[in-house]
């Protein structure tokens, strides 16, 4: 499954509940649209690192990294180990 | 005229008559009680409000409670009666460690901070703090909150929380302001009097207090007041100054957090200026040329202001039903923007 899929399927699941009317893309601002909150973000940060095996360094919790499905992909990319991202991660 | 710090000047003495005769006319015509209980923690918000209520009632119909726990600093029971004292006032004093440890909320607590900290023991000296990240303005990092222990050596540790423990330690955490609520009504109902809430602008909209805890109140009488003027007001009503140069604590954790540290993370005067800017659409080159800060700092601490409102929302809104629906909730809610951390 791609790495922006991933993301989707736990907002989906995990943050919106299936229930909401929240509609976004891929570049919307969770912020903004009420998706992520201070619990949202605790809680993605543990799916993060047990999903994807690394851990997650308080500096890099900051709006650039996890305020969007492609900035959550890009910096999941970026960081996490190549095998658990299927592609190239952080050398 | 250009945007500066004036902005946030008030005439505290019309201010003052204005809160007077608010708190006359609830209290006695609309909710048809006989007086005022006010908490006092020895900080600055609840001074002022003591003094308002003063002024309002008289010190005969006003009853100011003072609701220490173990966990409180020493200092603002010492204020607080100083306080009293000086506005005519004899206080109550309730002590609500028995019933805290009888809730609970101590051992919950300690639980949970023993899962980060296995190490940590509050019978050896050991406190602890909730924070946020400091540097807002710099990096504009996510709200997610810090554990930190003190040993008895002084020494400190840090660890971000992860969210089983963080909801834990804040829930534990809250049973201190419904315990003094409980308390606020107990006094309140014996004397028919009304509970006077001392939340201020930056608590109330911002998401910095408990709900149905020192949210539990029946006249919210400085909310509309951002910090910076709840000083103005205290300097002119004759707050001590020892209350008034003390630093804001919510006295809830063992170790010493400042208001800044757990939850607002800006120094008010910064905070008041820049939110005052946002909410009345202030260009972003005054705010610059009046502060100092970047477009990119400004933005950050705008965020802020609006996810932290944003997603406390909820926090304002009176109990849902089918007959209001979520529009009928919202009303409850003090501000389009709220919401919490």
């Amino acid at each position: 499954m791609e790495i922006e899929q991933m993301v989707r399927q736990y907002v989906n699941r995990n943050l919106l509940f299936g229930e909401s009317q929240i509609m976004y893309d891929d570049d919307t601002s969770f912020l903004a649209a009420g998706i992520l909150d201070s619990m949202a973000v605790m809680e993605l940060v543990a799916w993060i690192e047990a999903t994807f095996g690394m851990k997650v360094d308080i500096r890099d919790i900051t709006p650039e990294n996890f305020d969007s499905v492609n900035r959550l992909a890009a910096f999941l990319r970026r960081c996490a180990a190549p095998a658990a991202v299927g592609g190239n991660g952080r050398p | 005229m250009s945007f500066d710090r004036r902005a946030l000047e008030i005439d505290a003495a019309a201010e003052s008559g204005r809160i007077v005769n608010f708190l006359r006319r609830s209290v006695y015509t609309v909710l048809r009680r006989r007086g005022g209980v006010v908490g006092i923690s020895g900080g600055v918000d609840s001074a002022v409000v003591l003094a308002l209520s003063v002024r309002a009632f008289g010190p005969e119909r006003t009853c100011a409670l003072i609701l220490p726990e173990k966990d409180s600093d020493p200092e603002s029971r010492v204020l607080a009666r100083d306080l009293a004292a000086q506005y005519g006032v004899k206080p109550e004093e309730e002590e609500i460690t028995a019933a805290l440890e009888g809730l609970g909320c101590y051992a919950r607590r300690d639980a949970a901070i023993r899962r980060v900290f296995p190490e940590y023991r509050p019978g050896l000296g050991y406190k602890a703090r909730v924070t946020l990240p400091e540097n807002l303005m710099d990096v504009g990092s996510l709200n997610v909150p810090m554990l930190a222990i003190v040993r008895p050596d002084g020494s400190e540790d840090v660890r971000r929380l992860a969210p089983e423990e963080a909801s834990e330690i804040v829930a534990a955490s809250n049973m201190k302001q419904r315990t003094r609520m409980t308390m606020l009504y107990f006094h309140a109902e014996r004397r028919h009097y009304a509970v006077i809430g001392t939340a201020n602008k930056n608590e109330y909209e911002q998401g910095f207090f408990v709900k149905h805890g020192d949210a539990g109140v029946d006249v919210k009488a400085i909310a509309h007041l951002y910090k910076t003027q709840v000083y103005q007001l205290a300097e002119y009503l004759g707050v001590p100054r020892a209350i008034r140069e003390r630093t804001p604590s919510s006295d809830t954790y063992s170790a010493p957090t400042s208001q800044q540290e757990f939850f607002f993370r800006l120094p008010f005067e910064t905070m008041d200026l820049l939110w005052y800017a946002q909410e009345h659409g202030v260009p972003q080159e005054e705010v610059t040329r009046a502060t100092g800060f970047s477009a990119a700092q400004i933005r950050r601490a705008f965020e802020d202001f609006t996810q932290k409102a944003r997603s406390t929302a909820h926090l304002r809104m009176h109990p849902l039903s089918i007959e209001t629906g979520p529009a009928g909730a919202t009303r409850g809610a003090a501000s389009g923007t709220g919401t919490g951390v």
